[in-house]
């Protein structure tokens, strides 16, 4: 049955997950945003709080995208600092064993706060992520991993804090290409891990985003997600490779819903300015009767609407355990550019309200352009929707 | 609780109605579209499949269903995924039923939903649009009058399907200002069906321009009596249909252009395999999909009886648009063999065009 309307319970959590966002995340937004590396230490203890109470237990299933884009409508750069497994625990779970889940996240919900996360991106290669160069050598029973890692979302928090948890994407085979990369488990305060800089952001500044280091960074051989061993002979077929893609199947729509959270803020406080002047919105009115304001308006009103209903549906795809590679790629690509427009769009309609810094408008026009950028930017997933449409490989797309 | 599944037996729908447009209506589209005339036989075909009658109650002779907005957009767009102009045909019966069913007193369901629960095809339409450019279906030009026990209808109609054949019209007209629905009798004195009207496209479907000249229907024929109809949501039931349809013309001119584009070698390989065609073509599909579960959504809040016209006009405007992008990539991805009539994907441009214009064309 076609249905559109979360359970009772979800509209609790959304409701919860909204006042939160309301009222801890709003009136910290600004400090956040011009303070960069300060820590909200205090908003994180609330937050790991509110976790074990449930309200910010999230995953991956549109229960969790419903109250991801309301915090996100509250701050996108703070929801990125809420501390759970994230990316780290997404790709454990696409990809680890039953023990490794256990091992790895079992205890997660225990103790203070704590983070995952996940180490793809280099300085030689984003989007390509098969040309990744830090290596995993297998010496006993540890795998040494040395390169250099950076844009790793959280990875400050997971790198140092206790308990946390780094997911390294290193090749343990070059000459393998794609059969080569595998994932590996980095708990946090592992020597040879370090944190060698924090970058300083368009927006999200709120959100730490670290450059991190493998010196002879040496873990247990069982902490590699997936097998082991490499399949020279069909390179394609790989499963390290297709465990990434397969953890960004699950996160892309996630990403969507924070786009979506940013949008939604930026809809609202321009309709709300608009209402404060007497400035309606006419639905349901012939087009050559509207203002150029209200079709700009319903436009962007109707991105979103179109961004939110493709990312729900991947993820209740992802529900139903039916393939969505397709389907996610579609929701991150189309919420992705739909935010980055319908924010700039917002700030060029409230004119110097919106370009003004005593409101955050602006700002989340900053927060809104990463994402059309990170877990693929808006041609890859173009890129994968093309191939998928088009029934095509990588080769025959490219 | 959110769920993107059609029901069963909106599926069972869906397969059977896929299979006439497959097998049917893509087979004499372009005969039809030529010619200017669809086949009674194809009509009659798919109204057995009861479309229609089967969401009109069994006292009234229908089959006693749902009358599910969701169901009727999924039955568009397939239909509009095989032919616009057939669709359009086919479905021209709910223009009046739709409107009787949901907002007409029990009188008039009483009178007329018999009359369109034949197990032959029998035309009858609604005639709402006016030629002119800044036509507006909230401030008609047409009158409606009341005189003794008569309205008195005046005025002038285009883009009225069917209108030489139906035995019932359901003429738009403002009333002190509001629009409301008259029901006219085919034969009526004052009302006069013109010529065959020639589009750009949709031209298989035959549409008429109607002039109203003291044109008289008795008082009791005002749609919903004395309270009068819903207009609005008459509206946005329009605005749902057209835009499940606009999304089965997208899907159309997608898919084939798709097809091409693997075929096509350019270069040395399959023009789909440069990112420049590619990008075009995943576009399209993100915009169809966005689309269709939009009009579902908008669809959900009819068969929930709530306010629908945000999400309804959001959607039309979305698909107007939506279906303008696709169809003309859809030609630009042909080339040259996309302007040649042996091609469907110009008939489907020409089609597209008219979705901004065709309000209260269609009905879910």
């Amino acid at each position: 049955m076609i249905d559109f309307e979360p359970t009772p319970e979800q509209q609790e959590e959304v409701k919860a997950a909204h006042a939160f966002a309301r009222d801890l995340f709003r009136p910290v937004s600004r400090h956040y945003d011009e303070h960069e590396h300060d820590s909200p230490d205090e908003l994180i203890d609330k937050m790991w709080a509110e976790r074990s109470k449930g309200t910010l237990a999230l995953g991956l299933d549109v229960a969790s995208a419903l109250r991801i884009e309301e915090l996100c409508w509250g701050d996108a750069g703070l929801f990125m600092c809420s501390p759970g497994p994230g990316l780290g625990g997404a790709a454990v779970f696409a990809s680890g064993t039953k023990e490794q889940m256990e091992r790895f996240l079992g205890g997660f919900n225990e103790g203070g706060p704590k983070w995952g996360a996940m180490a793809m991106t280099e300085s030689g290669c984003g989007s390509d992520t098969s040309a990744i160069t830090t290596t995993a050598v297998r010496d006993g029973d540890h795998w040494v991993l040395n390169g250099e890692k950076i844009f790793v979302t959280w990875g400050k928090r997971a790198a140092e804090n206790k308990d946390g948890l780094v997911v390294v994407w290193a090749t343990v085979d070059k000459s393998a290409g794609r059969a080569g990369m595998k994932s590996f488990v980095v708990p946090a305060g592992t020597p040879g891990m370090r944190v060698e800089k924090l970058e300083k952001k368009l927006g999200i500044r709120a959100s730490d985003t670290a450059t991190i280091v493998f010196d002879d960074c040496r873990i247990p051989f069982e902490n590699i997600l997936g097998s082991p061993e490499v399949k020279k002979t069909d390179k394609t077929q790989t499963k390290g490779f297709k465990g990434a893609m397969a953890t960004f199947d699950a996160t892309r729509p996630i990403v969507g819903a924070m786009a979506l959270g940013v949008g939604r803020a930026a809809l609202d406080f321009v309709r709300e300015a608009l209402e404060k002047e007497g400035v309606k919105i006419r639905y349901g009115v012939r087009k050559h009767k509207l203002t150029a304001l209200e079709r700009d308006l319903m436009e962007m009103e109707a991105n979103y609407k179109a961004a939110r209903l493709l990312t729900l549906r991947a993820l209740w795809m992802m529900s139903q355990l039916l393939p969505n590679n397709l389907e996610s790629s579609m929701a991150k690509a189309k919420a992705g550019l739909a935010v980055t427009r319908i924010t700039q769009k917002a700030v060029e309609i409230m004119g110097p309200l919106g370009y003004s810094q005593k409101f955050l408008l602006e700002k989340w026009m900053r927060d809104a352009k990463i994402n059309d950028i990170f877990e693929g930017t808006g041609q890859i997933n173009m890129l994968i929707v093309a191939r998928r449409v088009l029934d095509y490989s990588r080769d025959q797309l490219k | 609780m959110i769920s993107f599944s059609p029901s069963e037996e909106q599926q069972m729908i869906v397969t059977a109605v896929k299979q006439f447009a497959n097998g049917e209506m893509r087979k004499i589209y372009r005969e039809c579209e030529e010619g200017g005339e669809i086949p009674s036989s194809v009509v009659d075909t798919a109204w057995q499949m009861g479309l229609v009658a089967s969401s009109l109650p069994e006292e009234c002779g229908g089959f006693g269903g749902e009358h599910s907005a969701i169901t009727g957009s999924l039955i568009s767009e397939e239909l509009a995924w095989g032919d616009l102009s057939m669709a359009m045909h086919i479905l021209s019966p709910a223009l009046l039923a739709y409107p009787v069913l949901e907002t007409g007193t029990d009188a008039q369901r009483k009178k007329y939903l018999p009359l369109v629960c034949d197990e032959k095809f029998r035309a009858a339409t609604s005639a709402l649009i006016e030629p002119r450019f800044d036509f507006d279906p909230y401030s008609l030009s047409t009158t409606a009058r009341l005189d003794g026990d008569q309205y008195v209808l005046d005025g002038a109609k285009c883009l009225v399907p069917l209108a030489a054949e139906a035995d019932l019209l359901l003429v738009y007209a403002a009333e002190n200002g509001s629009s409301q629905g008259f029901i006219v009798e085919r034969g009526t004195r004052g009302l006069e069906v013109g010529e065959r009207e020639k589009n750009m496209g949709i031209r298989g479907l035959a549409t008429y321009g109607l002039s109203l000249k003291n044109c008289r229907v008795p008082r009791e024929n005002r749609l919903g009596g004395a309270k009068g109809g819903d207009f609005e949501r008459i509206m946005n039931r329009s605005r749902v249909a057209l835009a499940a349809m606009a999304v089965g013309v997208a899907r159309a001119a997608f898919e084939y252009s798709r097809d091409y584009a693997r075929e096509r070698v350019a270069f040395g390989e399959p023009i789909a395999s440069r990112q420049a065609i590619a990008f075009m073509l995943a576009e399209m599909a993100i915009e169809i999909d966005a689309t269709r579960l939009m009009t579902w959504e908008a669809a959900w809040k009819l068969d929930r009886k709530e306010d629908a016209t945000k999400e309804a006009s959001l959607v039309k405007a979305y698909a107007d648009d939506m279906v303008m992008m696709v169809t003309d990539r859809g030609v630009q991805i042909l080339g040259g063999h996309g302007y040649i009539r042996e091609h469907p994907v110009e008939l489907w441009l020409r089609n597209a065009r008219g979705f901004a214009t065709f309000d209260g064309m269609a009905m879910v």
